[in-house]
């Protein structure tokens, strides 16, 4: 699939934009607008926009990690109703009661951020398995770390949707690490697209930063999926470039290696492509830039700040289904 | 009435539903081709297909996992857990995901999977096949708990949990899929709230569920013959919520409660609901509530001692005795 620069041009902002909340995250939670525990996403943009952007938001159903704001607002999300939930409000996408690992919006078919390493294999392959049984053309897309991958769910979870044939796409954020353990110190095989050969499903392996070469990858993968040809495994190589989360100082990791992996930067990278192809000036990238801070300040920041919080009167609501007639026994 | 064996209860109800919503799925280990280890998903396989009457690998937390997934699309699993023991390799699912999925996300999701599992100790099964896990469920929000004392229990509280929006745990029993009882011919669906007195009585009450109500009931019995003590026996169908109301009820009319629990005593049935009693009626009690419960013991394999661990009616015909001295 080839895809036009105009529509690379929009990938750009939207790119642009999730880094550009992220790191305003950052400054929130400084503020301590923003409590708990909070993931950032810089340096992994190309991951869920390159596979999204080969897939159908808000059709197709989303499950991911604690690292889920970017997945969240690809999905469909709208950004103001993700920053209010981190800002622990009414407004935002879960009420104030999820926080930052557990962003859900149901309408967009994103269904969640989990907080538990690995929760969500088994979850997508049930997602799919409902996808299944009610006969549409969906396709689940689970998107989870490398480190996850040593959990027993992981297999688990690809042999049922290899023996189902389910229609579940299973992507690898492969950033090198499990908080501060570095991959070749908690994991036998480094790639992890090796892994799946053991259940006899398809896999590749991509370069996670480049946005053209993930769409690609992708492209094929969700082919192949959505064919109904059952799960298929796509392992991203990718970066993080702040800590795991925000209490993390990153000090396990060599500057050297650092400098590396942001020379390779997804956002970059994919400006420089555009500029060098002629659909886009420096000048241009810097005013998309600037009108993306003003965005995020004015209408994201200001929406989280204003609104309001949720009533404490109505913290036991949401623990089971309101009023269910089963529970007396039906409704004959 | 149809006089049926539990087995035939759950399978009916299984049966009944899976006909009604074609969302209706079964899965767990062996299940289908073979029919269910205690023989309760007989015939659905045959009846429903390999799409709906899933036999699993043996891998708990993953299947559990995967029918929490489908269940958030609208499919109503009912996820059989070949013995209680293995859901201790589920847990992660049932109460990470299952039991907290509505309140995290705001209302937006729910998980209306059905779990149902033989708990409890059959005989000489050893430590590691006789766990008795009532108490870990019971203890966590989010989740339904209930124990069928009955085959038409069984029946009607799968068929209520099965339609339930919330993710419901069934606490069954290994002994007990045998056990005959009568079952309405018509369709019929259990509270998933509530508990039911089982003999009326004025004197004491035996609080009990599963199989400790048959205990509780033996007990009775006994205590009428030989000593004139008229206990009522409440059975709490439902461990998650606490019938709060019937608890109260009954100990406010016989001012005496002994609670007789399978498990161990600790961070049991036994002690919620004297914990209970205290927070509701304190002071209609005219002597100190009682746990009747199993040693803190893993349970042995040898005939003896593996009963010596467990209680019956005698430690309940006991424990009432000592309470009133006589
Ligand atoms: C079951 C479980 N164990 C441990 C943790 C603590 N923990 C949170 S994230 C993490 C590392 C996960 O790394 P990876 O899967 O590679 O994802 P990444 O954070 O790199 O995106 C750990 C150990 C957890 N949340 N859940
Ligand atoms: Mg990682």
């Amino acid at each position: 699939m080839i895809m036009k620069d105009t529509d690379k041009k929009r990938v750009l902002r939207e790119m642009l934009f999730a880094r550009r909340f992220e790191e305003r995250c950052y400054e929130a939670y400084v503020e301590r607008n923003i409590g708990g525990f909070l993931h950032l996403y810089p340096g992994e943009e190309a991951c869920a926009f390159g596979v999204l952007e080969a897939a159908k938001p808000g059709h197709d159903y989303v499950i991911t990690s604690y690292r889920d704001h970017v997945h969240a607002i690809k999905s469909g999300s709208d950004p103001k109703k993700v920053m209010a939930e981190l800002f622990a409000k009414e407004t935002g996408v879960s009420k104030g009661r999820g926080g930052s690992m557990h962003i859900f919006d149901v309408a967009n078919r994103f269904m969640g951020g989990y907080a538990l390493v690995g929760g969500p294999f088994p979850l997508a392959a049930g997602i799919a398995k409902g996808i299944q049984m009610q006969g549409g053309d969906e396709i689940c897309i689970c998107f989870l770390g490398d480190a996850a991958n040593n959990q027993g769910t992981f297999h688990e979870s690809l042999n049922m949707a290899k023996i189902w044939n389910l229609p579940v796409l299973y992507v690898c954020e492969n950033n090198l690490y499990g908080i501060g353990t570095r991959i070749d110190r908690s994991t036998a095989v480094i790639d992890q697209y090796k892994r799946v050969s053991g259940y006899n499903i398809p896999s590749a392996q991509e370069d996670g930063q480049d946005f053209d070469k993930v769409f690609t990858a992708a492209s094929k993968a969700i082919k192949h999926v959505r064919g109904g040809n059952g799960p298929y495994f796509l392992e991203l190589m990718t970066y993080r470039y702040r800590g795991h989360s925000m209490s993390d100082s990153n000090a396990y990791r060599a500057k050297t290696e650092e400098r590396m992996w942001s020379d390779r930067d997804p956002v970059i990278m994919l400006r420089d492509r555009l500029i060098v192809s002629g659909a886009l000036t420096l000048d241009e990238y810097k005013e998309m830039d600037t009108a993306i801070l003003d965005e995020i300040e004015d209408e994201v920041i200001r929406y989280a700040t204003e609104s309001s919080e949720p009533p404490v009167s109505e913290v036991e609501r949401f623990v089971l289904a309101d009023n269910d007639p089963w529970v007396k026994g039906g409704v004959k | 009435m149809a006089d049926i064996m539990m087995w035939e209860a759950i399978m009916r109800a299984h049966d009944e539903e899976m006909a009604n919503d074609p969302m209706v799925i079964a899965m767990g280990e062996d299940i289908g081709v073979v029919g269910g280890t205690y023989k309760a998903t007989t015939g659905l396989y045959d009846k429903y297909g390999e799409q709906r009457v899933i036999d699993t690998p043996i891998s708990e937390n993953g299947y559990t996992g995967l029918g929490i997934g489908a269940s958030f699309l609208g499919v109503r699993p009912i996820i059989e857990i070949m013995s209680v023991n293995f859901a201790w390799l589920a847990m992660d699912q049932i109460f990470n995901t299952a039991a907290k999925v509505r309140y995290m996300s705001g209302g937006q999701l729910q998980a209306p999977v059905v779990i149902r599992s033989p708990g409890g100790t059959a005989h000489q099964l050893g430590s590691q096949h006789s766990a008795r896990m009532e108490k870990v469920f019971m203890g966590i929000a989010g989740l339904r708990v209930v124990t069928p004392s009955s085959p038409r229990q069984a029946y009607g509280l799968l068929k209520s949990a099965v339609r339930c929006n919330d993710p419901v745990f069934i606490n069954e029993h290994e002994l007990m899929y045998n056990m005959r009882g009568d079952v309405p011919e018509d369709e019929y669906f259990h509270p998933l709230e509530g508990s039911e007195i089982t003999r009326e009585g004025r004197d004491v009450t035996l609080f009990g569920y599963n199989i400790s109500v048959h205990w509780c009931l033996k007990a009775a019995e006994l205590l009428s013959k030989h000593h004139g003590i008229e206990a009522e026996v409440v059975d709490l169908f439902t461990l998650s919520p606490l019938d709060r109301e019937g608890i109260r009820n009954s100990v406010s009319k016989t001012h005496r409660a002994v609670i007789v629990e399978e498990a161990e005593p600790a961070v049991g049935v036994g002690a919620e609901v004297m914990a209970v009693i205290n927070e509701e009626c304190f002071f209609e009690l005219d002597a100190a509530p009682m746990r009747v419960s199993a040693l803190n013991v893993p349970i042995p394999y040898n005939h003896a001692m593996e009963k010596a661990a467990l209680p019956d009616e005698n430690n309940v015909v006991e424990a009432v005795r000592n309470m009133f001295g006589v």
